[in-house]
């Protein structure tokens, strides 16, 4: 634990997170690129998410869709990721003890484990309803989780900026 | 106008409505929240066309359809995101009426909305002319370019009118 908190006070105290906390506009503008980076995470996952639930581009094959969007999600994510961590290493301290930064964190995890489960076993059998309007129930499943895990994700984040008191 | 502008605020955050909504704490993240996902339909929605226009997205399926499937949403959730920004506004007026970058935000997005229509009309008229006329596909990409531009202006406006706020 105690190895933790050393690693986080490393990169509280480097110059990097100086200047972000000093600054008048770093953190903003970070903040914005974070904000950015996290509307194409959400909104490009959904498109998938209404697939994987017969909602919408129904007549895409999953896996091409899958193929044309998650590129995009994941450049996006990097992204987000990064400006995030940018974020939270200029006060560390006190985004680990916010309960929504944690809880953020943990849905995004969250959000990672329902993919991993997809890829690995619900979509295992892809090829063989990936053209079907409605996929079997299993990949609903995954797409109504997906859904709601991100609203939370942006709930959360939301609400880290209403119960942090640092700027 | 500064004056009758910032007399319309006093205003409207004495009206009984205002005054829900600043009252109760939990509305005003919530109505965030909402609006952010709503900014991730719609930015996604025009980001993922601008993308097929520079033929980084659904290259194998003809710009009329990835127009006609994304680019609909976008109106609707519009909607959606002048009532919870109205809302917000209600609830904070001095946050955003007596603010330029509020200004800054609102003007960028009449640009995206009359270039995104315009972008969606023209692609349903000659569909087959931005895919195969060359200096149509030229300038294609240059609205495309445009268009990222814009939208990123809208959001990085839309966060910035936080800090920008008089005091």
């Amino acid at each position: 634990m105690s190895q933790f908190q050393d690693i986080i006070a490393y990169f509280e105290d480097s110059g990097l997170a100086e200047s972000i906390r000093e600054n008048d506009t770093l953190f903003p503008s970070i903040e914005s690129v974070h904000v950015i980076a996290i509307c194409l995470v959400v909104g490009s996952i959904l498109v998938l998410d209404l697939r994987l639930l017969g909602l919408a581009s129904i007549h895409r094959p999953v896996s091409r869709l899958a193929g044309a969007i998650l590129p995009v999600t994941w450049s996006a994510f990097a992204i987000a990721a990064t400006s995030g961590f940018l974020l939270f290493i200029s006060n560390a301290t006190k985004y680990l003890e916010n309960g929504y930064f944690v809880a953020k964190i943990c849905l995004i995890c969250a959000a990672g484990v329902n993919m991993l489960i997809f890829h690995g076993i619900s979509a295992r059998d892809l090829s063989q309803w990936e053209k079907e309007p409605r996929p079997p129930l299993r990949a609903r499943l995954a797409g109504a989780v997906s859904i709601l895990l991100w609203i939370a994700v942006v709930a959360c984040g939301r609400w880290i900026g209403f119960t942090m008191q640092v700027l | 106008m500064e004056a009758a502008l910032t007399a319309f605020s006093k205003w409207l955050s004495a009206t009984s409505l205002s005054h829900a909504i600043q009252t109760a704490g939990w509305i005003i993240p919530t109505l965030q929240t909402i609006h952010i996902l709503c900014v991730a339909i719609v930015f996604s929605s025009a980001v993922l066309v601008d993308l097929r226009l520079f033929q980084l997205f659904e290259r194998d399926e003809p710009l009329r359809e990835v127009a006609r499937r994304f680019l609909p949403a976008i109106w609707p959730v519009l909607l959606v995101l002048l009532a919870t920004g109205g809302l917000l506004i209600i609830g904070e007026p001095r946050r955003s009426l007596v603010n330029p970058t509020f200004y800054l935000k609102m003007t960028l997005l009449l640009v995206a909305i009359l270039l995104t229509a315009g972008l969606q009309r023209s692609i349903a008229s000659a569909p087959v002319a931005w895919e195969k006329d060359r200096s149509r596909r030229m300038a294609g990409k240059a609205l495309a370019t445009v268009s990222i531009l814009v939208w990123c202006g809208i959001l990085f406006a839309g966060r910035w009118i936080a800090y920008t706020q008089a005091g």
